[in-house]
């Protein structure tokens, strides 16, 4: 397949196709749809294919509406929202911080979440709403932080994975005192959430994750074209005629809008960030931030990772996020024995 | 402590110039002092406080008194504060240079998720309830993993890459489990989230006597290795050429490396700030020679720890703030800074 193809206009205007990447987007995009559809009819009450597209395209009975509508289909929306986010979050951490493992956990943005949600949790006994809240504020507090911790005429890519670091470290001790602090009951209902879950989400999680990323997709989309530049380094990019500040600085808000409303929805769960981009860019083959195969790559991780929790152990009996962790374990020993027998490492 | 060998023997061979050789060994004794007044300062601050002429006679003169008996209490706390923050500061240091990242700390090789799986499996499954219970389960998984990674790092064709590839790996899949056995055991999750932070306050003797021959021998090895990690951050080729033995040297710093990681986390739980912000910091002002960052680390790590156990003490009075807390909350800051001040280009 030639990878690169253009697109003539007649009126002289020209687009650069990367037809390789397309494929595979469309591709992740439609494993996505059918993980979800197969998710929606797992559960104790387990519905065939069939009906949960008759159903979700209006046409099925009474009681399958309830469950496909009101129970699984928010839950499902999340799951794929979330991985989304966290999906196109995390290709953004990468490539700002020009570093495969610039995820949102090595930065502290994921401490930060659960910083505020214990705080919410342990200090005021909150109700799921404000657990919530104080995870969304959690997380945007540490990513301004960092930001601006960060900041030295400019802020450069491994200064801020470093200053990261550093508040990382500083918010899990918070963490750790939080959880020595609390009752044994507030402690296992934090656990569950630091694992990150999926489990009871319903519509007023899905209204809001869907209108920020409806607004802050298409404004990450416009401005990837620079962040590609990026990757040449600032002065070249500067020279291509790339605001390298002003496009950082938006990304990079972008980028912690995104993470910290997805560990607002789902608590942290660990490795989509930092796994989808780097199975997108293998499977596009193509040069730069990925950003559209990732974003697809983290909705489709998120959901399948979900199934394989109902499946292997049960409806809720472990959260999504334990799925995760192994799957990201798995995913990073195959990388170790492939890149060695290809002689990269 | 185990590891001041004398610095003016190894200031004879060192190529640096006579007057920074000079600040250098100065600067070492004088980071010595201040261990040492860390180190009395653990012993007086407390619940209740004693003056240096009571830490004095408690600790020469032992009669059994009141005074006598709280500088036995504290002495054995202040001792694994030394032993293990000595333990943790060599660790990570040995670990940087064999990784010849400047970030590597024992977590990325996955020696604390090695012993938090372990801690958790001896809580779940065999029953353990005491904190001197879980050393042996902790050490033996620390060695574990470090074996494992040791292995999968493709053990005699191991490189930095590799190494951190499969410790960030095998780490991923135990804290996956570490969580689901919390989720689903309160008694595990209630014991370990006071053990996941790290704490000085389960010192006793016994303790500390099970962990020592692994520091010792741990400590030893690793400052044995300052040479041959020294030719190995100029790279394999270099190094090949300036005669050094790879394969032994990594596999000789890996062992270092997890032995005294192991025990010390095996003696106070996962304290993970110490290994990675101590060496990082050191090098900035001795530069990259490992003949001088080894004792460096092992002189100023415990510093570090015993300062922020004190500070633990004393700020919750008469409870206290457990020691991994204090460390991070003292050394994220600090660390913050440094990053800051430096031209991170030159790391």
């Amino acid at each position: 397949m030639r990878t690169n193809r253009a697109l003539r206009t007649p009126g002289g205007l020209s687009v650069r196709l990367d037809v390789r990447a397309t494929v595979v987007v469309a591709l992740i995009l439609l494993a996505a749809l059918t993980a979800s559809v197969v998710l929606i009819g797992t559960g104790d009450y387990p519905i065939p294919a069939r009906d949960v597209l008759k159903t979700l395209f209006g046409d099925g009975n009474a009681g399958q509406e309830f469950i496909v509508n009101e129970l699984r289909l928010p839950r499902v929306l999340v799951g794929l929202l979330v991985g989304a986010s966290l999906g196109l979050g995390g290709a953004l951490f990468q490539a700002i911080s020009r570093n495969p493992l610039g995820s949102p956990d090595v930065l502290g943005l994921s401490q930060g979440a659960t910083a505020g949600a214990l705080t919410m949790i342990v200090l005021f006994s909150g109700s799921a709403g404000q657990v919530t809240t104080g995870a969304l504020v959690g997380g945007l507090v540490t990513g301004f932080a960092i930001y601006l911790l960060a900041w030295r005429r400019g802020v450069h890519g491994y200064r801020l994975v470093l200053v990261g670091i550093g508040v990382s470290a500083i918010v899990t001790a918070i963490n750790g005192y939080l959880l020595t602090r609390s009752t044994l009951t507030e402690a296992s209902q934090a656990v569950v959430w630091m694992t990150g879950s999926l489990s009871g989400r319903d519509w007023t999680q899905v209204w809001p994750l869907l209108w920020l990323c409806a607004v802050l997709v298409p404004l990450v989309l416009v401005n990837g074209r620079g962040l590609r530049m990026m990757e040449m380094g600032d002065d070249v990019s500067n020279a291509l005629g790339v605001r390298v500040e002003r496009v950082r600085l938006l990304l990079l808000v972008a980028a912690v809008l995104l993470t910290a409303a997805a560990t607002a929805a789902a608590g942290p769960v660990s490795f989509v960030a930092l796994t989808a981009p780097q199975l997108a860019r293998r499977l596009t083959r193509s040069p730069g931030p990925n950003l559209l195969a990732s974003l697809c790559m983290g909705a489709t991780l998120l959901v399948t990772a979900d199934w394989t929790s109902q499946k292997v152990f049960g409806a809720d009996q472990l959260p999504v996020g334990v799925v995760t962790g192994v799957l990201g374990g798995v995913y990073l020993l195959w990388l170790l024995v492939t890149e060695r027998r290809a002689g990269r490492i | 402590m185990l590891v001041d060998s004398p610095p003016e023997q190894r200031a004879e061979t060192a190529p640096a110039p006579p007057t920074r050789r000079a600040i250098r060994v100065l600067g070492l004794f004088v980071s010595l002092a201040v261990l040492v007044a860390v180190g009395v300062a653990s012993i007086a601050i407390g619940a209740k406080g004693l003056s240096v002429a009571e830490v004095w006679h408690g600790l020469f003169h032992d009669t059994g008194t009141y005074g006598d008996v709280v500088v036995a209490d504290r002495l054995s706390r202040t001792v694994l504060g030394l032993l293990a923050g000595a333990a943790l500061g060599l660790s990570g240091a040995v670990l940087q240079a064999l990784t010849r990242n400047p970030l590597a700390d024992p977590g990325l090789l996955g020696i604390n998720a090695g012993a938090s799986a372990a801690v958790v499996t001896a809580i779940t499954f065999f029953g353990v309830t005491s904190l001197s219970g879980y050393v042996w389960f902790a050490f033996v998984g620390a060695a574990a993993v470090g074996a494992l990674v040791w292995f999968l790092g493709g053990s005699r064709g191991a490189t930095p890459v590799r190494l951190a590839l499969a410790g960030t790996a095998i780490s991923a899949a135990l804290y996956g489990y570490l969580q689901a056995v919390m989720i689903t055991d309160d008694q595990a999750l209630n014991k370990m989230r006071f053990w996941t932070v790290g704490s000085l306050s389960s010192a006793s003797t016994s303790t500390i006597l099970q962990v020592l021959p692994f520091l010792a021998a741990g400590s030893l090895l690793a400052l044995s290795l300052a040479r041959p990690l020294n030719a190995m951050e100029m790279g394999d080729d270099t190094a090949k050429a300036l005669g050094a033995n790879l394969n032994r040297t990594r596999a000789l710093a890996m062992l270092a490396a997890t032995v005294l990681c192991g025990a010390a986390t095996a003696a106070c739980g996962p304290i993970v700030f110490v290994g990675l912000m101590v060496p990082h910091v050191v090098r900035s002002f001795t530069g990259p020679d490992l003949r001088w960052i080894l004792p460096y680390a092992t002189v100023l790590s415990p510093v570090l720890l015993l300062g922020s156990d004190v500070i633990g003490r004393v700020v919750a009075r008469p409870a206290e703030l457990q020691v991994g807390i204090v460390t991070a909350l003292i050394g994220g800051p600090v660390f913050i800074f440094l990053v800051r001040r430096r031209r991170t280009a030159q790391l």
